[in-house]
């Protein structure tokens, strides 16, 4: 079924009952060419990438809950680019082009909203490492604008400029960053890769691997045993239980990040606003609500909540830069868990099982990176050789040194 | 989530700094698996020995078992043990 303005206003002058579901119940086959573990945002869109560059024809999609149970609804839906690491700002720059043209290449609307994002500076010395950032977004072909403080305020005009923590000096605008409908994003890739024949299979946990002479030949599963002699595993916060049962273990921990949304408002946050020093970033959603996060909790957790004092931190931040915010009630909060590991960049790569291929490590990104990571993927698990764009994702960097040093704190665990 | 430090008693977790999965103790001897020993880790869903530092409080490296499904934390003790 191919959407289009002409499609919904044929549906609404007949009652809507032209719909159908966006894919099919399917049921489980005894063997595939490829499985996929995980029915969220890198799993669906590394079957449909498998499906449609690599031509694949029987390709399940094995999900223990129901599609975008995961963390693929549980974050705060921001895209944009990244800078300053190579292997992850080239990684980050190929998603975000890919999410300007998904909506047309999964005929899908994902409400891709490029509002643009600002990230603050507080200092004279904080504006001059965000002008060497934003030169290296430039020159990495992204875009970026350095504003000063009445540039920012005619953009921004109710943050409390005068603060006397961090007195805003400005901001870096990435106007092509923004957000899109997280939720959208998986049904999109669904609907897209049944419609190519991919079997999305619900309700269908993976509970352990058949492992022959060092080689994967396929999983046991709570609907029964399937073959498969290529199995990708995008289980988010959950790999590290996975992997224990295929034998060996990641260099993962699993960490809660919380977020937050207030009830509904006119708009008035125009911008993804990221405020640094205070841990702390803000959009509007379409539906009013602001979705503010901070940092993670700092300890390793499966909860799916996160405890008071990052939530009391959070609130404090968007206090101390928002103060016109403070009225607005908190509607709801969550906490995602992710696979946190000693880098904070992903691993996109083989496991030390032969068949087996490993998406995961996905914390700060996970989000902004579906596009990019389900295209890698696929091409990974397809061709057995790294796509180019994932080529450092490797799960051996923390033997070889070759690390991702996302939060600049060194390959240690607890430090982020 | 309060965690109870030996010396301090029940104390809110903001007094405490995270360390590391108690495995971190463990150290190979030379020529051991010092990747494994720093990196690879267990993460369980469940029981999961660790350490904390009472960094807020008696500065005290502490150990003890926490559930990452529920946070219930049984009371901590002196990492390297009573003197």
């Amino acid at each position: 079924m191919h959407f289009s303005g002409y499609r919904v206003l044929a549906e609404a002058l007949r009652g809507g009952k032209g719909w159908r579901p966006f894919w099919r119940k399917a049921a489980p086959a005894d063997e595939y060419d490829a499985i996929i573990i995980g029915g969220g945002g890198h799993g669906l869109a590394t079957a449909y990438y498998l499906a449609r560059e690599h031509g694949l024809n029987r390709i399940a999609v094995l999900e223990k809950g129901w599609v975008g149970s995961g963390n693929v609804g549980r974050n705060t839906t921001i895209v944009r680019a990244t800078y300053m690491i190579p292997g992850n700002q080239e990684f980050y720059s190929a998603s975000l082009k890919m999410w300007e043209t998904l909506a047309q290449d999964l005929n899908f609307n994902l409400m891709y909203s490029p509002r643009g994002l600002l990230q603050l500076f507080h200092s004279d010395g904080q504006r001059d490492a965000f002008a060497r950032r934003g030169n290296a977004m430039l020159i990495q072909g992204d875009d970026a604008q350095l504003l000063d403080r009445e540039g920012l305020r005619r953009l921004v005009p109710y943050l409390d400029y005068e603060q006397s923590r961090y007195p805003v000096h400005g901001a870096l605008l990435h106007p092509r960053g923004g957000t899109v409908r997280h939720d959208a994003v998986a049904w999109a890739y669904a609907r897209a890769a049944d419609a190519r024949g991919v079997d999305i299979i619900e309700n269908c946990e993976v509970t352990g691997f058949d492992i022959t002479q060092g080689r994967v030949t396929g999983v046991q599963t709570t609907r029964g045993a399937i073959r498969a002699p290529r199995i990708g595993m995008a289980v988010a916060g959950r790999s590290g239980q996975l992997v224990a049962r295929a034998g060996f273990r990641l260099p993962v921990e699993s960490h809660i990040l919380q977020a937050f949304v207030t009830e509904g408002l006119k708009p008035f946050v125009h911008h993804v606003i990221s405020y640094g020093m205070g841990h702390f970033y803000i959009s509007q959603s379409d539906k009013g609500g602001l979705v503010f996060g901070g940092d993670i909790d700092f300890y390793p957790s499966y909860a799916q909540r996160g405890n008071l004092p990052m939530a009391e931190h959070v609130m404090e931040a968007a206090m101390t830069l928002m103060p016109a915010i403070g009225r607005a009630r908190v509607l709801r909060n969550w906490g995602g868990i992710m696979d946190m590991t000693p880098d904070g960049s992903p691993i996109i790569d083989q496991s030390p099982v032969a068949g087996l291929y490993l998406n995961t490590g996905w914390n700060y990104g996970g989000f902004k990176a579906i596009p990019a990571s389900g295209l890698s993927f696929a091409h990974l698990i397809a061709t057995g050789a790294p796509h180019p764009l994932a080529r450092r994702y490797r799960l051996d960097r923390f033997a070889t040194g070759a690390v991702l040093d996302e939060e600049g704190t060194g390959a240690t665990h607890h430090l982020h | 989530m309060r965690l109870t430090c030996p010396l301090c008693g029940a104390r809110d977790r903001r007094e405490f700094t995270w360390v590391g999965a108690a495995a971190l103790r463990a150290r190979p001897a030379p020529g051991g698996d010092f990747v494994a020993w720093a990196h690879e880790r267990e993460n369980p869903a469940g029981p999961l020995d660790e350490l904390w530092l009472h960094s807020a409080g008696c500065g005290a490296l502490l150990c003890g078992t926490r559930d990452t499904v529920t946070h219930a934390a049984a009371p901590l003790t002196l990492a390297g043990g009573e003197r």
